[in-house]
């Protein structure tokens, strides 16, 4: 049956709590992966799948479900967690992370796994396999929505801003792009990479409907989904103000757990804090 | 089997191109096609001025058009996408990697302007890599049509095919080959000249060269054989293997890169199924430049000439 759609911020919160302690578990048991921008993104992705989209884990291939697209692919774990609770998978298979033979893949990979809508990994190319999928349903006249989540480092990717021009030209009011602005990408902090300035005026000078918000507020992401479903003459952006880490002390803000995985003493610690 | 010595001019293969998926258009609703800002070049446009609700220019932006595209496949749609084969290729290559071929998803790429035959415009125009780059890729076809008849073939083969796929089409006018009633199949090859001496395999306007080398050879009392592998992947391998083992010796020609072109593909059949002696023409490690397609073939080696030549190279070596 299609997820119940619940706009309870508390059990969200809490739901939000138990898929950050799945993702520690998992990359954990895995020795490998992105814990900050799994945790930063965990969130916005329970939200979307408990309270926003239209979705049947037991339908998975409904043409009409709402699309999601993880176009910051390394934070695959919050994906694989959100998905287990929401009934997709046997949430045993959590532990199966990147180990040989899992559907589980480092990166998410269309096909592994019914409700995995495209494969990426390699950054600035979710967006633009989300804009195919809003074109598609325009042209069918059909009323599903697609959601992409991007990175902040991702965007220093220019098929980000090529897709920014394109979907606000074919103005795809059924697209929201998400993007997860935790400030720090493998090498540092992204001021210090590349500073990419006020993303927020980039969205909107590219003709987006551009909404900021504290991206660990589920009061302000459900409304902010509400607000992207009243414009339908062009995309919207979300840009989520997030920790990199967040919920984990010492992992917030510290680019050292953008690609290291916790040690089995790191993992107690943190399930300690997550509890 | 034909064999013309001078064979009547028909379409270019990318006019085949435009005329055959508008034609497929009609029955096709799920299709879909894309341009990066040359639609015009490509013909891909005689698709938008029939079917403008279903063709997307979507400007100079290659990687974000694949993108798109499998976005399209996944839901439903049957996307065909052009431009130059040499930008759609090489810019959005890695869109074509992890977007479509990783997923198996069914996109179809005409890439326009293939080899050096486009002349004038020079080397960023050209597409000398195409080949190798596509059969790389994981569930991928290949195919080049050597004129129109072809062409149209090959654009109905693709569009019944679940695999992503890639056609190159060529600027100039090609000379008319096949028979009209000819048939084109994923996976296929056409014999368009028996012969017992050697084989020559080509693709796209290296079949009609192809065809005069033979010629060529006939006059010095050398049967060749002359195979247009138009399907380059799937390829039809006993067809390979049987030129080998009747004629015993194979010359490969093509405007690409001889460094993993297809020339090397119908190597790694022959060493494996039955090895002979083998010769390859091609671009040798190099960028062409501008100027009229003739001068262009002549200088860098992809001439009727030129195949004979080595044919006879190649046959000092059988033993």
């Amino acid at each position: 049956m299609p997820v119940t759609v619940n706009r309870d911020l508390s059990q969200l919160r809490e739901t939000a709590r138990a898929v950050r302690r799945d993702i520690v578990r998992m990359i954990g048991a895995a020795a490998s992966g992105h814990p900050g921008g799994s945790l930063s993104a965990a969130d916005l992705i329970t939200a979307l799948y408990f309270a926003e989209m239209n979705h049947d884990p037991r339908h998975a291939d409904d043409p009409n479900r709402d699309r999601f697209v993880l176009s910051k692919g390394h934070g695959v774990p919050a994906q694989y967690a959100v998905m287990a609770r929401a009934g997709y998978f046997d949430p045993e298979l959590l532990s199966t992370l990147r180990q040989f033979e899992s559907p589980l893949q480092g990166h998410p990979e269309r096909g592994r796994m019914p409700g995995l809508e495209a494969s990426t990994g390699s950054l600035g190319q979710g967006i633009s396999i989300g804009q195919g999928m809003a074109m598609a349903a325009r042209l069918d006249g059909a009323a599903w929505r697609t959601y992409v989540l991007i990175g902040d480092g991702e965007a220093n990717e220019g098929q980000i801003w090529e897709a920014a021009m394109s979907a606000a030209h074919f103005g795809l009011g059924n697209l929201v792009v998400m993007m997860d602005r935790n400030g720090i990408q493998l090498d540092g902090f992204t001021k210090d990479i590349l500073d990419m300035g006020d993303v927020a005026a980039k969205w909107r000078a590219f003709g987006w409907n551009t909404l900021v918000i504290d991206g660990h507020d589920m009061g302000q992401i459900l409304d902010a989904f509400a607000k992207a479903r009243q414009v339908t003459d062009r995309p919207t952006a979300i840009v989520a103000n997030t920790v990199k880490g967040k919920g984990v002390s010492f992992m917030e803000n510290n680019p050292d757990y953008h690609g290291v995985a916790p040690t089995p003493d790191e993992v107690e610690r943190a399930l300690a804090e997550l509890a | 089997m034909s064999t013309q010595a001078t064979p009547v001019m028909g379409k270019a293969t990318r006019d085949a191109y435009g005329e055959a998926i508008t034609a497929l258009g009609a029955t096709r609703p799920d299709i879909v096609v894309l341009d990066a800002d040359l639609a015009c070049s490509t013909k891909s446009q005689k698709f938008g001025d029939k079917y403008p609700e279903r063709f997307f220019n979507m400007g100079i932006q290659e990687a974000n058009m694949v993108g798109v595209a499998a976005g399209l496949a996944s839901s439903g749609k049957l996307p065909w996408v052009s431009s130059f084969a040499s930008f759609l290729i090489t810019k959005a290559y890695d869109q074509m990697r992890m977007g479509v071929a990783n997923p198996g998803l069914n996109v179809k790429f005409v890439g326009s302007h293939g080899g050096i035959s486009l002349g004038e415009d020079g080397a960023s125009q050209m597409s000398i890599e195409d080949i190798a780059l596509t059969v790389s890729l994981p569930h991928f076809t290949v195919v080049v049509p050597a004129d129109e008849t072809a062409c149209r073939a090959l654009v109905n083969a693709m569009a019944d095919d679940p695999r992503p796929g890639f056609m190159r089409t060529t600027r100039p006018k090609s000379p008319l080959i096949h028979d009209a009633a000819a048939h084109f199949a994923i996976g296929g090859s056409s014999t368009l000249r028996d012969g017992s001496d050697i084989t020559l395999i080509a693709y796209g306007l290296m079949v009609s060269e192809s065809l005069a080398a033979a010629e060529a050879l006939a006059a010095r009392g050398v049967s060749a054989r002359v195979i247009d592998l138009y399907s380059i992947k799937p390829m039809d391998v006993d067809a390979v293997a049987r030129a080998a083992r009747e004629t015993g010796a194979i010359v490969c020609s093509e405007e690409h890169q001889v460094r993993g072109g297809m020339g090397s593909l119908v190597a790694q059949v022959v060493a494996e199924r039955h090895p002979v002696p083998m010769g390859f023409v091609g671009i040798e490690d190099t960028y062409a430049e501008s100027g009229k397609p003739h001068e262009l073939h002549q200088k860098y080696g992809l001439t009727a000439a030129h195949i004979a030549q080595r044919a006879l190279e190649v046959l000092k070596r059988k033993g």
